[in-house]
C-alpha cells in the first residue's frame, strides 16, 4: 500500500484551528500546571495523542527539526509529520526543535535534548511527553512564573526519576528544555521556569 | 453626561484625501504614467528596486508615482508588498561572467580582453543644463545598433586570480543556503552573506558616506576599481517537478569589484583583497560604495583593527536600512505626551526641591552670601 | 519578469487572515512560547516588513496578528487613549484584515494592544496585553553593541545598570528615569517595560494577565507570564517611587490615575486629565465630576450629551 494512503488528514481549517490550538499552547506554557484542551477535531496518526499531533501541526514546519522515537519516526507518525509539516526528522535529540517522547520509555533523558546556550536560551528543544493520563497519578507541586502560589498536578505514566530530570532541567535555568505533558486532547505545560516538588 | 470629542478617524481619512490631491498636483498638467516613469526615470526605479529588495520595474515605477517621487517611501511600498508574496523557491546562482555587457570599465589595466566599454554614463557629461529638455515633443535620439562586443569579457579579479594574486573566495564549508535577512533575525558578528544582503538593500546615501569615509582614512584601505560592469544576466530556476533549469528572464545588474591593498603573512604570500558590490539596475555609485564598505567590513577576517564605523558590522548593518531608520526617526512625530508628562513632573519637582534646599542653605549661612 | 500578482479591486482576499501568512505566524508563535518560558529574556524573531512604518507598532501588530482569533475582542490604545491617531489606525488594520471585534472597554477586551500605557482598570486573568516596544534592550543606552549586551544578559552582569542609576542619584538626588524604567523579572533578567511611565510599573508585578512585548524593528519578542515577579530597580536608601500630582483629573476627579497636562491658554493655564480615556469616561458616566468639566465642554474637549 503506498504511504500516502496511510496518512491521516491534518487540519481541515488550518488558519483557525492552528490559532485556537496555539492559544491553548500559550496558556499551557504561561500558566504551568493548568490543564488545556486542544479540541482541534483531527484524527492523529497511530502513536500520537490528539494533543501531540495538534501541537506539531500548529508549530512545526521545514524550519524546525523534530525528534521522534525510532519506531514512530519510521512509522505512520513520521510519514504524517513529513507530509503535513515538511519537518525534517532527526536522529540526534540535540538537533531537535520539537521532540515527542513516551513518558514510560527510558531514553532519551531530557538532558539529551538541546538545552539552549547562555546567549540564546530560546534555542532549546520543546519536549512533548506522552503520558497515560493527566490526572490520578502521584501529586507534583508546582511554583514559579505563571502560578499564583502553588499548583498541584498528578500525571500518570512517567518513568521513575522523571521528576528528578525535571528538577535538574529547572536548575539549569535560564537554559533547559520546555516540557508539555500530553494525553488525549489535554496538555499541561512545564516550562523550565517551573519549580517542581513531589508532594508528601 | 460628557463624552470625549473623537476626531481621530475622520482626521486620518482626511489626510488620505489630501495626499491624493498633493500627489496629483495641478490638474491642468497631464498625469504622469507608470510607463513614463519606468522608461524615463529608470535610475530612480533602480534605486527603488534595490532598497525595496524587489526586481520589478513596473512596480518600482508605480511606487514612485504613488509616493510622489519619495524614494524611501517608494522602497517601503515595495518591501511591504514583497513580504506578502509566496515563495516558489530560489533561483540558481547568477553568473555575472556571462553578462550581456552594456558598460564595463577597469581602472587597473589600460587594456584587457574585451576592452573598455564606456556605454551609457554621465561620467564625461558637463553638468550644464540642457534647456532643450524643458520642452516636450523633441525627437527621440536615434537608436543605434550597439557595436558588437567581444564574446569573452573576463572579470578582472578572475584575471588576477588566475595569477594567484587575488584573495580566493571559497563558499563556506558545505556551500550552505545563504542567510535570508528578510526571514531570520541577524546576530553578530554577521557573516559575509548577511553583510552583502544588508548592503544590497541598504541606503545608497548611507553607504556612499561610509565608503567615502574609508577613502578619507576612517578605514584605511587603498582601493582600485578592478572592474565595474553593467548589463543583463539570465535568471534560471530549477522547478522541483522538472529537475532542470528554466530561464525566467533577464535582470539588469551592476557589479563592482574593488581591488584593495594586498595582505600577507609568514604563511600566506601577499595577495590583493577584494571588495564586492552587486545591485539591481544601472547603479554604479551604489555598487562602488557597497564594495568599499564590503572590504572595510572584512577587517576582522584579516586581523585588522576595527576602529572605524565602516569596519563595524553592527554599526553598518543596523543603520543602513533606510526603511527601518526612516520609520524610527519619523515615529518621533507620534504622540509622546505620556512620557513627556513624566519628564515635566520630574524636572519641576527637582527644580522646586533644589530651590528649597538653596533657600534653606542661605538661611542657615547668611554670611556665605556676602 | 512581469508575473505580477496584482491585487483585485477588493484587496481583502489577497491577504491572509490577520495579514501574516501562516508560516510567519508559526515562527512568531514559536518565539512567543519560548518567551513565556524564559520571562524577560528577549527572543530574536524574523520580524516581517509590515505595511505600517517601523517604530509605529509593527512588533505589537505582529504579535496581535499571531494570536488573534474570531473569539477575541481587541482594544488598541496609544498614550492610554483609544482615539489617538495611531491607535485608530492599528484598530482599523485589524478590523480590515482580521474582521476583528473591537472595543474601548478595558474589561471587555481579550487582547489589549498598547503603546506607552497600561490601563487604569485592573487587568483580569485571561486577558493578554500586547506592548509595542521601540527599544527592547534595557542596556542599550549604556552599551550600544548588541554583541556585548547579549553577553551581559547571558551572565546576568547588571553592574553597569546599577552604576548608571546610582550616578543619577549622585547628581540629582534621585533616579531620573521617568518612563521605560528598567525592571528585574523573576530575579533573573533586566527588562525594558517599553516606554510606559514608571507610574505603570507596579501594575506589571504579579499581574493576572499575560503580557507580551513586540519590537518589530529590533526583531525581539519577550513576555511576562501571569503572576510573575517584576521589580523596578532601586536602592535600599532610594526606593522606587511613582509620579504623583497635586490635583485630581479635571474631568472626572480621579486621584489615582496617570494625568496628561493640557495647555488651555497662553497665560500659563493648565488642566490635568486622565490619560486613560476609557477610565475617565467610565467615571464620568458614573457621575464623577471634575472641577473643570464645564470649562472642558466650553473649549470643545468633551461634549455634553443627553443620556
Amino acid at each position: 500500500m503506498p504511504a500516502e494512503t496511510m496518512i491521516a488528514p491534518g487540519f481541515s481549517d488550518p488558519v483557525f484551528q492552528s490559532q485556537a490550538a496555539f492559544r491553548a499552547l500559550l496558556a499551557a506554557l504561561s500558566e504551568p500546571g493548568t490543564l488545556q484542551n486542544v479540541a482541534s477535531e483531527i484524527a492523529p496518526p497511530e502513536s500520537l495523542a490528539t494533543a501531540t499531533a495538534t501541537a506539531l501541526l500548529t508549530l512545526a514546519d521545514y524550519e524546525t527539526p523534530v525528534w521522534l522515537p525510532e519506531a514512530l519516526r519510521n512509522g505512520p507518525a513520521g510519514a504524517w509529520l513529513r507530509f503535513h509539516c515538511a519537518a525534517a526528522l532527526v536522529e540526534n535529540p540535540a538537533e531537535a526543535a520539537f521532540a515527542v517522547i513516551n513518558g514510560l520509555a527510558d531514553e532519551p533523558k531530557l538532558s539529551a535534548f538541546n538545552l539552549g546556550t547562555d546567549q540564546f536560551p530560546d534555542r532549546s528543544t520543546t519536549v512533548i511527553v506522552q503520558v497515560a493520563g493527566l490526572e490520578g497519578g502521584s501529586v507534583l507541586t508546582l511554583a514559579g512564573p505563571g502560578i499564583l502560589g502553588s499548583h498541584n498536578i498528578a500525571p500518570r505514566g512517567l518513568r521513575s526519576g522523571f521528576t528528578d530530570e525535571l528538577r535538574e532541567n529547572g536548575a539549569l535555568y535560564p537554559l533547559g528544555v520546555d516540557v508539555l505533558l500530553a494525553h488525549g486532547e489535554g496538555l499541561i505545560g512545564l516550562p523550565r521556569s517551573t519549580q517542581i516538588e513531589e508532594a508528601r | 453626561m460628557y463624552v470625549a470629542v473623537k476626531g481621530g478617524e475622520a482626521a486620518i481619512l482626511a489626510t488620505h484625501d489630501l495626499v491624493a490631491e498633493a500627489r496629483r498636483g495641478d490638474p491642468a498638467v497631464p498625469e504622469i504614467s507608470v510607463a513614463q516613469i519606468r522608461e524615463q526615470q529608470a535610475l530612480a526605479c533602480a534605486r527603488v528596486m534595490n532598497e525595496g529588495s524587489l526586481y520589478d520595474q513596473d512596480l518600482a515605477a508605480l511606487a514612485l508615482k504613488q509616493s510622489q517621487g519619495d524614494v524611501i517611501e517608494a522602497a517601503f511600498l515595495m518591501r511591504a508588498y514583497r513580504t506578502t508574496l509566496p515563495r516558489f523557491g530560489s533561483s540558481e546562482p547568477l553568473d555575472t561572467a556571462t553578462m550581456a555587457i552594456r558598460r564595463r570599465v577597469s581602472a587597473t589595466y589600460k587594456d584587457l580582453p574585451g576592452g573598455q566599454v564606456l556605454g551609457p554614463t554621465y561620467d564625461y557629461t558637463h553638468r550644464l543644463f540642457d534647456f532643450a529638455l524643458m520642452d516636450e515633443g523633441g525627437e527621440a535620439p536615434p537608436r543605434k545598433a550597439p557595436a558588437p562586443l567581444d564574446a569573452t569579457m573576463p572579470r578582472v579579479p578572475d584575471i588576477l586570480g588566475a595569477e594567484g594574486l587575488m584573495e580566493a573566495e571559497e563558499p563556506p564549508e558545505g556551500d550552505p543556503r545563504p542567510f535570508d535577512l528578510t526571514r531570520d533575525p541577524v546576530s553578530f558578528p554577521a557573516d559575509r552573506d548577511v553583510r552583502l544582503q544588508s548592503m544590497a538593500r541598504g541606503d545608497e546615501g548611507f553607504l556612499l558616506g561610509l565608503g567615502y569615509s574609508v577613502q578619507r582614512g576612517f578605514g584605511g584601505t587603498h582601493p582600485f576599481v578592478g572592474e565595474v560592469r553593467v548589463g543583463e544576466v539570465a535568471v534560471e530556476f530549477v522547478p522541483e517537478e522538472l529537475g532542470f533549469a528554466v530561464d525566467l528572464g533577464d535582470v539588469t545588474l551592476t557589479e563592482c569589484q574593488m581591488v584593495n591593498q594586498f595582505q600577507g603573512s609568514k604563511d600566506v604570500p601577499p595577495q590583493f583583497t577584494r571588495g564586492y558590490g552587486l545591485v539591481f539596475g544601472h547603479s554604479e555609485r551604489k555598487a562602488m560604495s557597497m564594495s568599499l564598505v564590503d572590504r572595510a567590513l572584512k577587517a576582522r577576517d584579516f586581523g585588522e583593527a576595527t576602529n572605524y564605523p565602516a569596519q563595524q558590522d553592527e554599526f553598518v548593518l543596523y543603520h543602513a536600512d533606510n526603511v527601518e531608520a526612516a520609520g524610527f526617526v519619523e515615529h518621533l512625530k507620534l504622540p509622546h505626551y505620556v512620557d513627556f508628562q513624566g519628564e515635566l513632573e520630574l524636572i519641576r519637582r527637582i527644580r522646586r526641591e533644589r530651590e528649597e534646599r538653596l533657600a534653606q542653605e542661605q538661611e542657615a549661612m547668611p554670611e556665605a552670601a556676602e | 519578469m512581469t508575473i505580477h500578482q496584482m491585487p483585485a479591486d477588493d484587496t481583502k482576499p489577497a491577504y491572509n487572515y490577520a495579514y501574516l501568512d501562516e508560516q510567519t505566524k508559526r515562527m512568531i508563535r514559536r518565539a512567543l512560547l519560548k518567551a513565556v518560558a524564559v520571562p524577560g529574556y528577549q527572543v530574536p524573531f524574523g520580524s516581517r516588513e509590515m505595511p505600517l512604518a517601523r517604530g509605529w507598532g509593527t512588533g505589537g501588530i505582529q504579535i496581535t496578528a499571531a494570536i488573534i482569533g474570531p473569539t477575541d475582542t481587541l482594544k488598541v490604545i496609544d498614550q492610554g487613549a483609544d482615539d489617538t491617531t495611531n491607535a485608530v489606525s492599528i484598530r482599523k488594520f485589524f478590523e480590515r484584515t482580521a474582521d476583528a471585534r473591537t472595543c474601548e472597554a478595558t474589561n471587555e477586551a481579550t487582547i489589549i494592544q498598547t503603546r506607552h500605557r497600561i490601563p487604569e482598570a485592573p487587568l483580569k486573568p485571561g486577558q493578554v496585553m500586547v506592548y509595542q516596544v521601540p527599544m527592547p534592550e534595557p542596556l542599550r543606552r549604556l552599551e550600544p553593541r548588541e554583541a556585548e549586551t547579549r553577553k551581559m544578559h547571558a551572565w546576568a552582569e547588571y553592574g553597569l545598570m546599577q552604576v548608571k542609576l546610582y550616578e543619577d542619584i549622585a547628581r540629582y538626588g534621585e533616579i531620573t528615569k521617568t518612563y521605560d524604567y528598567p525592571v528585574m523579572v523573576n530575579d533573573r533578567y533586566v527588562m525594558a517595560p517599553s516606554p510606559i511611565p514608571k507610574f505603570d510599573n507596579p501594575k506589571m508585578h504579579m499581574s493576572p494577565s499575560l503580557q507580551l512585548f513586540g519590537a518589530g524593528r529590533e526583531k525581539r519578542i519577550y513576555a511576562l507570564p501571569p503572576y510573575t515577579s517584576v521589580r523596578s530597580l532601586d536602592f535600599e536608601d532610594h526606593p522606587f517611587r511613582i509620579q504623583s500630582w497635586t490635583q485630581p483629573c479635571g474631568l472626572c476627579g480621579a486621584g489615582d490615575s496617570y494625568l496628561d497636562e493640557v495647555v488651555i491658554d497662553d497665560q500659563g493655564g493648565r488642566m490635568f486629565v486622565c490619560s486613560d480615556s476609557h477610565y475617565c469616561e467610565t467615571r464620568r458616566a458614573e457621575g464623577h465630576r471634575g472641577t473643570m468639566l464645564g470649562d472642558a465642554a466650553a473649549s470643545g474637549l468633551v461634549e455634553e450629551t443627553t443620556p
